[in-house]
């Protein structure tokens, strides 16, 4: 009788339990089956987007008026983007496949800015032309090369997930056929010698100098350390720590970190190895109840950068976020204002502490400069200023421009409805380097308790 | 009639009010802090001076407590039109000036801003033309203590009808009073909120400017042609990120996590331009380590 019942249950158990597990199951391999078909999506997508790529750089080849050129360059465009975006979404992570990605981004930025051009006035140049027909003959191998991959995945039904597997486990992400396939796609391009983009198509990153313009001869350790105490002071008593960069660093710095005794407060700083100049300093600590206000905050920070001899700097944005201040600071020279040597520093509106400071982009790229007398005089700038816009606000400003070069322009504060525009004029040739629209507060979306 | 030459009463008494400073109508404890209170601000006294502002009809945006563009605008003109140096700050002189020419209602602003209801605080002179059929449904204060109730609840039925077009907006109830915050251009609120979740979930053991690194880590990437160009593209990357991967970046994020991303999204960058970091205790693979390494902050090391 009781062995009966005990069978009876334990049956039932085994039955119920086998269910549970059966339905678990299921519903993990739902789960999968989703994740590796969003996968699946965005490789087969891309592989589209690099067959379309390669069919419109062909199509555009062989065009000759120059009014279809633009529309099909602005299409090339649009598919290097899109095929960027499936590149994303695909567990490449780890994988190197950055020469693919920067192949697409610098075919994308070529194609864009041909495409903006007013090629009647400005046809395409030889060279152009025959980067055009190099970019044809590039895509033409990526795209065959992930037609390979394609064709094994579908042929073998190799899954993504098994990608994600190999790379996520230690050991060898080696022997799986879609990473391997990937890997020679980025041979291939690895091995196209650079392409000529032509002239002002240096890359997509904005140049960088390493601090080209800083003078000084190499400062050590020690003088890391007495530099950051003239910078920050976490209390009477501190210790410190002094790291040097690694080797992969651009540049050389000192890293000092800096313990002190007031208000359990650390900061840390880095320091160029030549000249002993400060790139950043963070300190860190409880930021308490506002006691002082903004402009406080902004009289702080000028009288800081002044007695740190940062001199020819405007006050161009300030900022309120809770308990502190941020304040972007530009470079001036006379009139003009010089947007790339910018410093952004925080000033605790507690008791007015500077506890953060960055002045990398400035110490990048100041140095003297000759500032050309504009060929185009402001009144004739303004014409070209969209007549809605009620300019409140004008001067002359250098800034960088898309192709990340320095140029003199115009400089144009205005409102038009309830926004505030920023429009810079180039005062050489006249045309419109930027229009900025600058960001009104954004309303606080939280729910009413 | 007889309602019509009330309200005409009441408008000169408002305006006599106005132009005849009354020492027993100018109430201390309503006039604004001693501060000067300078573009970007934040707080109590930018929600006086957009309210003064617009009593004055200078200033048509809301009234949300953040010192931004529409109010800069509003303030220079003001000065501009009352003789004073155009200097887009309200100093002590600008400051005595303006509540000298307006009236502000406090208990209305503060009461409204509280319930997070639509409201405008247009003087006296408003009110006639509003009273002449204006379509604009919003009811404006007309400065008699009066006409207070109504003119509330007018501001409540606006805001329901208006509320239709727009994404329901709530406002913050308290502590600080204010209804909208700075944001750095290129980011919205949710950008932020979405990256703190992520520095949050990936170094909330680390150090501030750990914090700060994971948060420029990212900022990066936005920057690099190799990565996606949008935040929320960059941060659900598949493996890009474990936090992502295990879920932990739908833990709640602190306050600092948050700070921490305002500062690297305002040009902080500890990692000398990192695009990657990983921990060397837990990490996997073996790819990582074969890429240039730049600084070890915490437990991370940040590399190319």
């Amino acid at each position: 009788m009781l062995r009966g019942i005990l069978i009876t249950i334990l049956t039932i158990g085994v039955a119920g339990a086998a269910f549970w597990g059966y339905q678990e199951h299921q519903e993990k391999n739902a789960i999968l089956q989703n994740a590796e078909n969003n996968y699946q999506r965005a490789f087969h997508d891309l592989s589209f987007q690099m067959d379309l790529l390669n069919d419109k750089i062909g199509t555009s080849l062989a065009m000759n008026s120059r009014s279809s050129l633009s529309p099909a360059l602005a299409e090339v465009w649009k598919i290097t983007s899109q095929a960027h975006n499936d590149v994303g979404q695909l567990p490449l992570t780890l994988v190197p496949f950055n020469k693919t990605e920067e192949f697409l981004a610098n075919v994308g930025n070529f194609a864009y800015k041909t495409a903006i051009r007013d090629l009647d006035d400005e046809p395409l140049t030889d060279e152009e032309y025959a980067t055009l027909e190099t970019l044809y003959k590039e895509s033409a191998d990526i795209q065959n090369d992930l037609r390979e991959v394609q064709h094994m995945v579908l042929d073998n039904h190799l899954t993504w997930m098994d990608v994600e597997l190999a790379l996520a486990t230690e050991g060898a992400p080696a022997d799986n056929t879609i990473i391997d396939g990937f890997k020679t796609v980025e041979k291939t391009v690895e091995s196209y010698s650079e392409t000529e983009f032509g002239v002002g198509m240096v890359g997509i990153k904005k140049e960088d100098d390493n601090f080209k313009y800083l003078k000084g001869k190499k400062i050590n350790k020690e003088e890391a350390v007495e530099t950051a105490k003239k910078w920050v002071t976490p209390g009477e008593n501190f210790k410190t720590k002094v790291t040097e960069n690694g080797k992969g660093a651009d540049y050389g710095f000192f890293s000092v970190y800096m313990e002190g005794d007031r208000n359990k407060s650390h900061a840390t700083m880095d320091i160029t190895k030549k000249g002993g100049f400060p790139i950043w300093f963070l300190v860190s600590r409880e930021v308490e109840e506002q006691k002082i206000s903004l402009n406080d905050a902004t009289n702080k920070a000028i009288a800081f950068l002044k007695d740190h001899n940062f001199t020819d700097l405007d006050l161009f944005e300030s900022a309120q976020y809770d308990n502190m201040g941020v304040f972007t600071f530009v470079g001036t020279n006379g009139d003009t204002r010089i947007y790339p040597d910018a410093i952004t520093m925080k000033v605790a509106l507690d008791n007015g502490d500077i506890i953060g400071f960055s002045a990398e982009d400035y110490l990048k790229s100041h140095h003297e400069r000759e500032i050309a007398e504009p060929k185009i005089t402001a009144a004739e700038a303004k014409k070209q200023v969209n007549p809605k816009v009620k300019i409140m606000e004008e001067r002359q400003a250098v800034i960088l421009n898309d192709l990340t070069k320095e140029v003199l322009c115009h400089e144009f504060t205005g409102v038009l409805g309830d926004d505030t525009y920023r429009i810079y004029i180039n005062a050489e040739s006249g045309i419109e380097e930027k229009v900025e629209k600058l960001d009104n507060a954004e309303q606080i979306y939280e729910d009413v308790v | 009639m007889k309602i019509k030459s009330l309200v005409k009463m009441v408008t000169v008494l408002v305006l006599l009010i106005a132009i005849v400073p009354c020492s027993h109508f100018e109430q201390r404890a309503e006039a604004f802090s001693n501060q000067v209170v300078q573009q970007g601000a934040v707080g109590d006294d930018v929600i006086e001076l957009q309210s003064r502002l617009q009593y004055l009809g200078f200033y048509n945006g809301k009234i949300d407590g953040v010192f931004g563009w529409g109010t800069y605008w509003a303030l220079r003109n003001f000065q501009y039109e009352f003789g004073m140096k155009v200097d887009g700050l309200a100093g002590q002189q600008t400051k005595a000036k303006l509540v000298k020419a307006s009236k502000y209602h406090k208990e209305h602003v503060k009461k409204n801003i509280n319930e997070g209801k639509k409201f405008t605080h247009y003087g006296g002179t408003d009110i006639n033309k509003q009273g002449g059929g204006t379509a604009a449904p919003k009811n404006n204060q007309s400065g008699a203590q009066g006409n207070k109730p109504s003119g509330t609840q007018g501001n409540n039925q606006g805001a329901n009808q208006q509320g239709a077009n727009q994404p329901a907006p709530k406002q913050q109830a308290a502590p600080s009073k204010v209804t909208a915050a700075n944001t750095p251009n290129g980011f919205s609120q949710n950008d932020i909120q979405l990256m703190a979740n992520a520095v949050y979930g990936e170094a909330r053991g680390e150090p501030y400017e750990g914090q700060v690194a994971v948060a420029a880590v990212i900022i990066n990437r936005l920057e690099s042609a190799t990565f996606p160009n949008t935040v929320s593209g960059v941060i659900f990357e598949p493996l890009a990120f474990t936090a992502v991967a295990d879920g932990q970046i739908w833990l709640t994020p602190n306050e600092t996590a948050r700070k921490a991303v305002l500062d690297a999204i305002n040009g902080m960058d500890p990692t000398g331009e990192a695009t990657y970091y990983f921990n060397p205790d837990t990490a996997t693979s073996s790819w990582i380590w074969g890429r240039p390494q730049i600084k070890k902050i915490g437990k991370h090391i940040f590399c190319k």
